[in-house]
């Protein structure tokens, strides 16, 4: 293009813009990075050993709920088959770990790329179809994975395609999936998956923010409209499920080695269908949703039966209502809802005390102090010194 | 230039496009028509939605049938529909580069085109604001940026104007008309505002139920005879 006229005015303008943007994405990435620092250090000094296991299933199962995110949030197209790869994932994986000899990173990688093939197949489909329909057909593709399941089950250490033996099967022990081998423990193991889900989260946001993100939000908007800008409508949507179902396969190794000795009772069709309502109501616009979905998923059965002794089942009751409330009040999820609210009940307390912004900040600041040498002596010194370090911080604020 | 031979297009016994032919030179072209008319079928088959049953499409000396759907834009073919189609979710700078993107331009120029793009339709919103928080008229430039970003060859514009007011549809008939000169494209406009038409189009051709009725300046058409009854049914059409 050769317009004159645009030169004078964008000199003024763009630096504008872009430290604009700059300082947002700072504060964003500063905000992950002290998020995932205290993931990784923090909780395992303050949970025990049956807490950071739940939590790693929770890490496991958002990268789940990412991929039906992508899909859904992203492109629109429903795919209740995920489950059914992270099954597929889980599989291969324990196939390849008794059978090959495989660092664990390859491993990870080999099982992510061969899941994002199966999905890519998965996704044929979906050139034709979209809404209800593709919605069936993922659902009975997930129906077929457990009847497969099912009959062959998961591999034992046995040899063939199967990967199981009538040995092993007899035997009382059972070589467990191996683990990396700087992350034997649960606790090692926790902070291995979480680094690695963290990666599969940056996958995910590098894709959504650059040329394929647009072109499936373009997809999403309008198919002709997206046809008539260029997008090949076909490789984008291929590359939406090869990537969901890659990102769902390398989660599901992980869950392999999680478990040690995965069985086919532990997928179920109707989890398809419990992952996709978590995912609603963690919020599929943003991509941080999916941790929600995770939480929602592994984290509230534990709740419900290993702390608070209720019976599990209650939790669909749970999903059915949060979906519904999310559906008629909140369609972009908890992940932007719980911003909304809490902004509002700033705004209602605000009126209710006026305090001032300094005010506040020096109430944390002191708050702050408190609490992390309340830890320092007690728990976990490791947390108590992070908090501690918060309360200058806070305090540095006031001279703004 | 844009022409067109003995197109034809059926759909099972309807025949929206009955043997047309017609040239666009150059600058802004007009392609008006009572509804049902068939000008959006013709803009269907540029964008290849629809198969013709016959004729053909030649733009600057290349056959437009020939190519795959997707990699008309790539070779400079734009469009815009009567509903308004910019992407929602994403910024106006996303927008447009999305279009930059799927064009085949250089991606080092991205940053420059796509922002002397938005500037050339006058946008005054910051480049980084949704384009679902913006208002009707913003939105129909969003979609004129898009029409021009990347070096376009041939832009469609399919009633850019639809809902919006008399005066917002000034400032969007003087970008429409500085497109030819300062972008270097062909451009055909398809709209109901006859004061639109008037004020951006050279040429002219109106077409009802399917056929080509007249063609040449927009001046002399919208005097002729045989316009006036299509559009207002005079007796004489009874």
């Amino acid at each position: 293009m050769d317009t004159t006229p645009a030169a004078s005015g964008e000199t003024a303008d763009t630096p504008r813009v872009a430290r604009n943007v700059d300082r947002g994405l700072l504060v964003r990435a500063g905000a992950i990075t002290a998020g995932l620092l205290f993931v990784l250090f923090a909780v395992p000094q303050v949970f025990g050993s049956d807490w950071i296991f739940t939590f790693t299933s929770v890490a496991i199962y958002s990268a789940a709920a990412l991929g039906f995110g992508l899909l859904y949030g992203r492109v629109g197209l429903i795919s209740l088959g995920q489950v059914a790869l992270l099954s597929i994932g889980c599989w291969t994986g324990a196939r390849l770990s008794y059978a090959t000899a495989l660092p664990f990173p390859i491993l990870l990688l080999v099982v992510g790329l061969i899941t994002g093939l199966i999905g890519v197949l998965v996704g044929l489909p979906a050139l034709r179809l979209s809404g209800l329909y593709l919605a069936l057909i993922t659902l009975m593709f997930a129906g077929a994975t457990t009847i497969v399941l099912g009959q062959i089950d998961f591999p034992n250490g046995g040899h063939g395609f199967t990967g199981r033996s009538a040995a092993a099967e007899l035997s009382t022990h059972t070589n467990p999936v191996r683990r990396p081998s700087i992350a034997l423990s649960d606790t090692d193991y926790y902070r291995y998956v979480v680094v690695v889900i963290a990666i599969m989260f940056l996958v995910a946001l590098l894709h959504v923010a650059s040329k394929p993100g647009r072109a499936w939000a373009s997809i999403r908007e309008s198919e002709p409209a997206a046809l008539s800008a260029g997008v090949n409508i076909t490789l984008y949507k291929l590359w939406a499920f090869g990537l969901a179902s890659f990102i769902t396969g390398v989660a599901g190794c992980l869950l392999a080695a999680e478990i040690g000795v995965p069985r086919a009772i532990t997928f179920q069709t109707q989890d398809s269908l419990t992952l996709a309502a978590t995912a609603l109501i963690g919020g599929i616009f943003s991509i941080w949703g999916a941790l929600i979905a995770g939480a929602f998923n592994q984290l509230l059965p534990f709740l419900f039966q290993a702390q608070w002794g209720i019976n599990p089942n209650f939790l669909l009751t749970v999903f059915g209502a949060g979906l519904l409330q999310v559906l008629l009040t909140a369609p972009g999820g908890l992940i932007e809802q719980f911003p909304k609210d809490m902004a509002n009940l700033g705004r209602l307390i605000a009126r209710k005390v006026p305090v001032t912004r300094q005010a506040a900040l020096g109430i944390g600041s002191i708050l702050a102090l408190i609490i992390g040498i309340v830890f320092l002596v007690t728990t976990s010194p490791l947390l108590g010194l992070l908090v501690v370090i918060l309360s200058p911080i806070l305090a540095a604020f006031i001279q703004d | 230039m844009l022409q067109i031979e003995n197109l034809t297009v059926r759909f099972g016994g309807v025949t929206p496009i009955d043997d047309v032919s017609v040239v666009f030179e150059s600058g802004t072209c007009g392609l008006i028509g009572p509804n049902g008319a068939g000008k959006t079928t013709f803009f269907n088959v540029l964008s290849g939605f629809v198969k013709p049953a016959g004729g053909s499409v030649t733009a600057f000396g290349d056959n437009l049938l020939k190519m795959a759907d997707y990699r008309r834009a790539r070779w400079g073919l734009r469009r815009t529909f009567q509903t308004e189609m910019a992407i929602e979710k994403l910024s106006v700078f996303d927008n447009v580069a999305m279009i930059h993107e799927h064009s085949g331009a250089k991606r080092a120029s991205r940053r420059a085109d796509v922002l002397k793009a938005i500037e050339f339709v006058g946008l005054e919103t910051p480049p980084g604001v949704q384009v679902g928080r913006l208002g009707a008229k913003e939105r129909r430039l969003v979609e004129i940026a898009r029409a021009v970003v990347g070096r376009p060859r041939l832009v469609l514009l399919d009633e850019p104007a639809a809902g919006l007011p008399d005066e917002e549809t000034g400032h969007l008939g003087s970008v429409i008309q500085k497109i030819p000169e300062e972008v270097g494209a062909l451009v055909v406009l398809v709209d109901h505002d006859m004061s639109l038409v008037s004020a951006c189009c050279g040429t002219t051709a109106v077409v009802d139920f399917g056929r080509l009725i007249a063609s040449g300046p927009t001046a002399e058409i919208l005097r002729n005879e045989q316009v006036m009854h299509a559009y207002l049914g005079t007796e004489t059409a009874l």
